[in-house]
């Protein structure tokens, strides 16, 4: 306990950092699964090809990703990219398949009432398609959320810290306190930030409760 | 030399082939890690699974651990293993069935509870004792959502594994940690391509394994269930 009130500074630090690392990649994981769960949503072909090729990619462990990545891309081994890029491919991989799924069963008569009252197709989509299937997509984030926060302690061992910082500087010195505090706060930083993706998914969607 | 030739120059050396830090050793290595770790994770999340499946207690329980463990960063729980019970393949393989176990679980707990009542209830009908509809119809009809579990607690410690070569476990993650220590780049890349390879390979056998274990008369009904 005295060592995390000596070491404030620090874990405030490493939380930023981790924040940055594990949500950057959620964020930009969003924005590409969008048009490609609605290109998925579309085609047959479309949909098969997305999931082989995204069901590929998630089977690839971490680590090899981040230290294959520098290789690839020509990035130094330190880069942050190497560990962003990995946890983006992983969330676009998760979040295809459900805003694929999701915007599959927006029943058909809703489609076409949009449709019949002089929705054009862009403006449909944002206005009723995808809003219908923001319940699924905020059921994946969380998910993601919570994956990409445990997996980003792995960039530790290439040097790009977030808590994994904690466990790299206590593991060789055999310091126990640290290591239980980064997996804590890794554990805490997840909690929170799924509690605020389903506080952030309810108001999103108030027609959910309606109803009851 | 551009990363491609990197990698062939690395991999065609036959020096990296053979002896106690060649590629099948290591390979070996880490197939040995998975598979017992496996093993054990089914041999304790299975029967938990199945048990909370079947009563229906506990349910909101286990699948809060369940979730609650996902969010477990697997470096920091090696790391306290390792301290906890010293350097060794024990303690780095009992991290390992600790991350393995929840998936295996929630896999079991879901497919259970996802087994029609009707179907629980006619086999109730004809007589059948509690284990038995449990072992003969319950699990056959969870068969593939446990076999999802167990494929990505799979996943999991095939990926886990190769972290672990960080606190002294031997497997294809040595060359990584290996390579960085002594900046030798091509090792590095070359053991994490051997891993993603290996990853893949372990998923298709799994994919072929679902097929072989899961009743056919469970295919035709799913599938119809997804395209509805």
């Amino acid at each position: 306990m005295t060592w995390v009130l000596d070491h404030l500074g620090l874990l405030a630090e490493l939380t930023g950092t981790h924040v940055y690392l594990s949500l950057v990649p959620l964020v930009l994981g969003l924005v590409l699964a969008v048009p490609l769960g609605w290109l998925a949503s579309r085609s047959r072909f479309a949909r098969a090809t997305l999931l082989s090729v995204s069901s590929l990619l998630y089977t690839i462990p971490s680590l090899a990703l981040i230290v294959i990545l520098p290789g690839i891309l020509g990035t130094r081994i330190i880069d942050p990219l190497n560990v962003i890029i990995p946890l983006t491919i992983y969330t676009v991989a998760l979040l295809v398949r459900s805003i694929a799924d999701a915007l599959s069963s927006v029943p058909a008569n809703v489609v076409a009432a949009a449709t019949a009252i002089g929705y054009r197709p862009l403006r449909r989509f944002l206005g009723v398609e995808f809003p219908l299937a923001v319940p699924v997509i905020v059921a994946g984030l969380r998910v993601a959320a919570v994956s990409n926060i445990s997996l980003v302690s792995v960039g530790a061992l290439i040097g790009i810290s977030g808590y994994g910082a904690l466990f790299t500087d206590g593991f060789p010195i055999g310091f126990m306190t640290e290591v239980v505090v980064g997996v804590l706060a890794t554990l805490v930083l997840a909690l929170v930030v799924d509690a605020a993706l389903l506080l952030i998914g309810r108001l999103l969607t108030p027609w959910t409760r309606a109803g009851r | 030399m551009d990363f491609v030739s990197l990698l062939i120059g690395w991999l065609s050396d036959a020096a990296h082939w053979a002896g106690s830090d060649g590629v099948p050793v290591r390979v070996l290595e880490h197939l040995e890690y998975t598979v017992i770790s496996l093993l054990i994770a089914v041999v304790i999340g299975f029967p938990l699974g199945a048990l909370v499946g079947h009563t229906g207690r506990g349910g909101l329980l286990l699948v809060g651990a369940a979730n609650g463990l996902r969010a477990l960063p697997t470096l920091g729980v090696l790391t306290i293993v390792v301290l906890l019970a010293g350097i060794g393949v024990v303690p780095a393989i009992a991290g390992l069935v600790l991350l393995a176990v929840p998936p295996v679980m929630a896999g079991t707990y879901a497919g259970i509870r996802a087994v029609e009542p009707i179907i629980v209830d006619a086999a109730r009908g004809v007589g059948m004792r509690e284990w038995k509809v449990l072992a003969s119809v319950e699990v056959p009809n969870a068969m593939p959502l446990i076999f999802g579990g167990v494929r990505s607690a799979a996943l999991q410690v095939v990926a886990t594994a190769t972290v672990a070569a960080y606190v002294g476990l031997g497997g294809l993650g040595r060359y990584v940690f290996d390579g960085l220590a002594i900046r030798d780049y091509a090792q590095v890349a070359s053991g994490a391509l051997v891993v993603a390879v290996l990853a893949v390979v372990v998923d298709l056998v799994f994919i072929g394994l679902q097929r072989l274990v899961v009743s056919p008369g469970l295919a035709p009904a799913k599938s119809g269930k997804a395209s509805a």
